[in-house]
């Protein structure tokens, strides 16, 4: 798939414009037609941005729930992007997430009144990386054995994984009396342990927000990411068959079993988000918790290139951009918070689809005669 | 360039130029085919003569020059054009819809009207005439998935011809014939001739030009470098021509000192999903210190047979032997345990196996052993070996630039085919196959690779060495086997072979 | 006897209404994949059409002035894929995708901004809307029977016409397409746009027929069933409309079917034939259930080399 790189360059752009200059002009694409569209519903596009800024960064709350969303889109993004180093495209980030919501609590639930908190938080966290990665390996199967498309398969397995989670919190899981679709409560001691407390625990006093260990389990998915893709030689074969299947099958890697290793690192990963979500911040099994951060995470494995640095600072990006977007919607009614989601959407368009759109331009600036 | 012919050209090129980013193809071609004719063009793979065609069919668009037809400049900025000044094309590759009815590929493009009812009954009509006329029938309603090559091929002849073109253009046609399917060909070209259509035919294959062609141009590295009557020239200094010197590839070596046996297949055969027998029973030894050369047609199971015995792809039936492991459909075995083994595999389209051209030099020098070490402990990559490891193979090899960080895709063919061969050859294999070594390679990196694959021939690696270049078998095998059919038929000694001989094994198939 | 007879009466009907637009949405989405360019983004042009036709009707007072709107922002969607893809070579997947995120974002912004209720238009009145024609009851409005004529049509265009086999061919092989000299970028266009006036027709169906005003996410993953449906269909008009019935029958009777107990089996979740579209495409799609072979060239741009 050819998602990063396109299958001629003719005229090659010089590597930093490649890789630095490119992506940003679109990523500012992306945000013109943002203002462009502020403008058209009445907002001061550069009294928005201020409001917006001070939304996501103004206080030590605020920059704690900038970092507590980043961290959604942290695992999503690298999920997505596991995946599209192997040539996969996995749409289903948010089914997996789910599932591994209902793997997370499923732990925590059966073991939170028998074991320790440490240990059911470490069960409970490998619980939801291998329930995304159950769910994950399903398509995966679909595909290296049955030759199905994943693209289209995980799409049907998200809507799947609602349909099951509906009727699971519905009929099974609900807490007894409760009116509302949500399981029982987790044990205090089962629950991860807020940002807060633990700066709090060496002497640094912050505002309480959502941001929860999750972040700093998220910040060490993104190393190990790194490290596997570019250190290791499972690493190594994954994206030899991303780039080139039959130079993969030549040096002796096996595509079904390379393809179910990615999508099941990818589900993992999606797993992140039902941790940093329900051990984190709602103590129970909800609904509708992934809440369409893994299509979001197609736009930050764009943004970010792939590439696991480029996914925190993109992921941050978007983790400002929704704190900032919900303080921005207080302030200015009009702007209401699915302007952040329309951003995503834009960014994906431009930073994928038409990643390719200023390259003329760029050639023209920057290019080598051949 | 002075044309040889007095009568009138249907084409004529003048000053074509045409660059590819740092790829000159073509440097300004002149050259004029006359009307009624068929003319041959011929060169090298790389010489330019499919560009030289493309630009002539419009899919490509010149830098520079002119084309004229019927002594009148036309642009040709889309076939749309070429078809409408009466050119047609039969592309190498053929361009069919192998779900569509014979029938509907003919009217593709030419239907006749917005509904398809009318056009069909008359393109029925039509198919009947041209049937009898040239002697081309085919089934209106086969599918063409369900046609031979040759069928398909008759119908791409059938789909210009009912497009009403005078002149056609055939690209490599007979690359995928049988040598039977390859003489029909050549009968039509002859009747198409006699009704006064111009042919050009583009080939490497000499021996064809001499048969059907009345006129040849050689081309080489995107330029004309002589015109011939087919009456007044031979193979021979054709061959000279296109290469531009003295074919001397005739290589130092001393006579093969065999050892023993380090790869034997017995019966091997290769059915595929849809029954096709792609080898059918295949017997070959490969002796330490030995080169054995595989002669043939392509697309004759050569690939298939790499395949097989490099672990891509396990055979149907048969049994393999490789450094004393024994393989078989019960026991199969991936390229990575072939490895293990001890063999190792220069692959015949490097670019779509050898290497990922995304990946840096220093990545493709590891591609397959990146389990290894010492570019790899306990599955962590060492980086800084696998960078000193590649930058060995590039001072070894001569590969330019000596670049391991650079893309790749950014060196030239030749480079990346030694990069290639220095990884495979660089762990000191005990078995070496290698499919087409020289592929698009400029001549000085032909001689090195040459001389690299009898050096390892000397230190007793045992080598199979896969070719469509005769020369190249003749120069570099101990023993030659003739491939077709997915069968060896003949094997001959190398001091015993010339050109003649091998070519009249694979026509007599 | 007659109660049975009337269940059957309102099931058929509700069928055929739930149905209409996953009708005309797989009949879009089929020109589209036929002509090579997978359509992930069936949903988000529906919602945004939905959206447009609910708002515009909601302003002018008029149906066929929202029939009007959905088209033209369908059509715009359509045209940025085909923009993204034809002419960008972009990932036709990606581009779906981002139009679908996109829908989903500017209509909740648009819809806040215009009418500040949520997201949500204002309820039409019956002057702006679509009235059904012969049965009330049934809700038989013009858009049912367009979407019932849309499926012989596809069949003619596709199977019957010059439009038609090019367009099968450039889904197979486009190179053969230019080879012949059409050029496959302008076949490939007409093929986005026609998908996006039956999707927008969908969606206007949506807003100011089936419902009276727009909702946010209203489509609610129809468009994806639509697309499940072509597939199920194997890419063929009259077998993707009757996956579309089907899908459409087991809506109808999921809602039927809520908290009662079936004999013999007990109560069936509601979830479960929700969820059977999807499953059943999964079915298909790992072989278990015959094989659909998409059109070869799908989701592969067309580049040519110059």
């Amino acid at each position: 798939m050819s998602l990063v790189a396109p299958r001629s360059v003719r005229r090659p752009l010089p590597r930093w414009v490649e890789i630095a200059v490119l992506p940003l002009v679109n990523v500012a694409l992306a945000f013109l037609v943002v203002g462009i569209i502020a403008r058209t519903i009445g907002v001061d596009s550069f009294h928005a941005l201020k409001l917006l800024l001070v939304g996501a960064f103004g206080s030590s709350e605020s920059i704690g729930y900038t970092l507590y969303y980043a961290t959604n889109f942290i695992f999503t993004g690298l999920a997505v992007a596991v995946a599209f180093h192997a040539g996969l495209f996995n749409i289903g980030g948010e089914g997996q997430a789910y599932i591994g919501g209902l793997g997370c609590g499923l732990a925590v639930l059966a073991l939170d009144r028998y074991l320790p908190g440490p240990l059911v938080i470490v069960l409970a966290i490998l619980a939801a990386a291998a329930f995304g990665a159950a769910w994950a390996a399903v398509p995966a199967w679909m595909q290296a054995w049955r030759g199905s498309h994943i693209v289209i398969t995980t799409i049907m397995f998200n809507f799947v994984a609602s349909a099951l989670m509906v009727y699971l919190m519905v009929n099974v899981l609900i807490a007894p009396g409760s009116m509302t679709a949500q399981s029982r409560g987790f044990a205090e001691s089962a629950s991860l342990p807020s940002m807060q407390a633990v700066l709090k625990s060496i002497g640094i006093a912050v505002a309480p927000s959502a941001l929860n260990l999750a972040f700093v389990l998220a910040l060490l998915s993104s190393v190990a990411v790194w490290i596997f893709l570019w250190r290791t030689s499972w690493g190594y074969a994954l994206r030899t068959m991303g780039h080139n299947a039959e130079a993969a099958i030549y040096a002796g890697t096996s595509i079904r079993r390379m393809t179910m290793l990615a999508m099941c690192l990818s589900g993992a990963l999606a797993g992140g988000v039902a941790v940093n979500e329900l051990l984190g911040v709602h103590h129970r099994i909800v609904l509708d918790f992934p809440a369409g951060y893994g299509f979001a995470g197609i736009a930050v494995a764009l943004m970010g290139r792939s590439h696991p640095l480029g996914i925190v600072l993109a992921a941050l990006l978007f983790g400002a951009l929704q704190q900032g977007g919900a303080e921005l919607s207080f302030e200015i009614p009009a702007m209401t918070r699915e302007m952040v989601v329309v951003i995503q959407g834009l960014v994906i368009l431009f930073c994928g689809a038409l990643a390719h759109l200023p390259r003329p331009w760029l050639q023209a600036l920057f290019g080598r005669r051949g | 360039m002075q044309s040889l012919t007095a009568a009138a050209a249907a084409i004529e090129l003048r000053g074509i130029d045409k660059s590819f980013g740092a790829v000159h193809a073509v440097r300004g071609v002149s050259l004029a085919i006359p009307r009624g004719s068929i003319t041959g063009i011929v060169g090298e793979n790389g010489a330019g003569k499919s560009t030289l065609m493309s630009i002539l069919y419009g899919l490509y668009r010149a830098d520079a020059g002119q084309i004229l037809i019927d002594d009148r400049p036309v642009d040709m900025a889309s076939p749309r054009d070429a078809i409408a000044h009466g050119i047609g094309m039969v592309h190498q590759h053929f361009m069919l819809v192998d779900t569509f009815t014979v029938l509907e590929n003919l009217v593709l493009g030419a239907e006749g009207g917005p509904l398809l009812a009318g056009g069909f009954a008359a393109a029925r009509a039509e198919l009947t005439r041209l049937g009898q006329e040239y002697g081309l029938t085919v089934d209106p309603d086969a599918r063409i998935a369900d046609l031979s090559v040759g069928e398909q091929q008759r119908v791409e002849i059938l789909k210009v011809l009912f497009r009403g073109a005078r002149m056609l253009i055939l690209d490599e046609p007979s690359a995928v014939l049988t040598p039977q399917e390859t003489d029909r060909l050549f009968e039509i070209l002859k009747s198409l001739r006699a009704r006064g259509v111009t042919v050009v035919l583009i080939t490497h294959k000499l021996r064809e030009i001499m048969a059907v062609a009345d006129r040849v141009i050689v081309m080489r590295q995107g330029a004309v470098v002589a015109e011939r009557r087919t009456t007044e020239t031979s193979t021979g200094e054709l061959a000279e021509l296109m290469v531009g010197r003295k074919i001397r590839l005739d290589l130092d070596k001393a006579p093969a000192v065999h050892g023993q046996t380090m790869l034997a297949a017995r019966d091997l055969s290769l059915v595929d999903r849809r029954g096709v027998r792609l080898l059918n029973g295949v017997d070959l030894e490969l002796r330490a210190g030995e080169i054995v050369g595989i002669a043939g047609v392509s697309g004759n199971g050569q690939t298939e047979l790499l395949q097989v015995l490099s672990g891509i792809r396990p055979p149907t039936a048969g049994q393999l032997e490789v450094c004393g492991r024994v393989i078989d459909p019960a026991h199969p075995i991936d390229p990575a345990e072939m490895r293990a083994l001890g063999l190792a595999h220069v692959p015949e389209d490097r670019l779509r196996q050898g290497l990922v051209a995304a990946f840096e030099a220093s990545e493709t020098s590891i591609l397959g052993y990146q389990d290894q070490p010492p570019y790899c402990r306990n599955h962590l990559l060492d980086v800084p070996a696998v960078d000193k490891h590649c930058a060995e193979l590039m001072r070894r090899f001569d590969v330019r630039p000596q670049t391991p960080g650079l893309r790749s895709s950014h060196f030239s063919g030749g480079n990346q085919q030694k990069l290639i061969l220095a990884r495979e050859m660089s762990r000191l294999p005990k078995v070496l196959l290698v499919g087409q070594p020289t592929r698009g390679v400029d001549i000085g990196a032909i001689e090195f690779i040459h001389r690299e694959l009898v050096k390892s021939r000397d230190v007793g690696c045992a080598i199979l060495v896969v070719s469509v270049e005769l020369e190249e078998i003749l120069s570099l095998a101990d023993r030659i086997l003739v491939m077709s059919g997915g069968r060896i038929i003949g094997e001959v000694a190398a001091d015993q072979a010339d050109e003649r001989v091998l070519g009249r094994m694979m026509a007599d198939a | 006897m007659e109660e049975t007879l009337t269940f059957v009466t309102l099931t058929l009907a509700a069928t055929l209404r739930v149905a209409t637009p996953l009708v005309l949405c797989a009949m879009g989405g089929l020109f589209s994949e036929k002509s090579g360019i997978i359509d992930v983004g069936l949903e988000g042009k529906m919602l945004m059409a939905a959206f447009f036709a609910a708002a515009t009707a909601s302003l002018t007072g008029s149906a066929w002035a929202g029939v009007v709107a959905a088209i033209v922002a369908a059509e715009a969607l359509a045209l940025l894929h085909g923009f993204a893809c034809i002419t960008h070579r972009g990932n036709q997947v990606v581009s779906g995708i981002a139009l679908n995120i996109l829908a989903a974002g500017l209509t909740v912004v648009l819809g806040t901004a215009w009418f500040a209720r949520g997201g949500q238009t204002p309820p039409l009145n019956d002057g702006e809307r679509l009235k059904p024609i012969f049965f009330p009851v049934a809700g038989d409005n013009v858009l049912v029977y367009v979407a019932l004529l849309s499926v012989p049509f596809t069949w003619w265009l596709i199977a019957r016409t010059r439009f038609g086999l090019r367009l099968r061919a450039v889904g197979e092989m486009p190179l053969a397409v230019d080879a012949a000299g059409v050029s496959v970028a302008w076949l490939r266009y007409r093929a986005v746009l026609l998908c996006g006036l039956f999707s927008g027709l969908a969606g206007a169906y949506l807003s100011i027929a089936q419902n009276a005003g727009f909702s946010r996410d209203m489509t609610a993953g129809q468009g994806f069933i639509a697309l499940a449906a072509i597939i199920f269909g194997k890419w063929r008009p009259f077998p993707a409309f009757g996956a579309c019935l089907v899908f459409g029958l087991l809506d109808a009777v999921a809602i039927r079917l809520q908290g009662v107990k079936v004999p013999g089996i007990g109560e069936v979740p509601v979830q479960l034939i929700q969820a059977l579209p999807y499953l059943l495409t999964l079915f298909l799609l790992a072989g278990f259930i015959g094989n659909a072979v998409a059109p070869k060239a799908a989701g592969v741009p067309y580049e040519k080399e110059h």
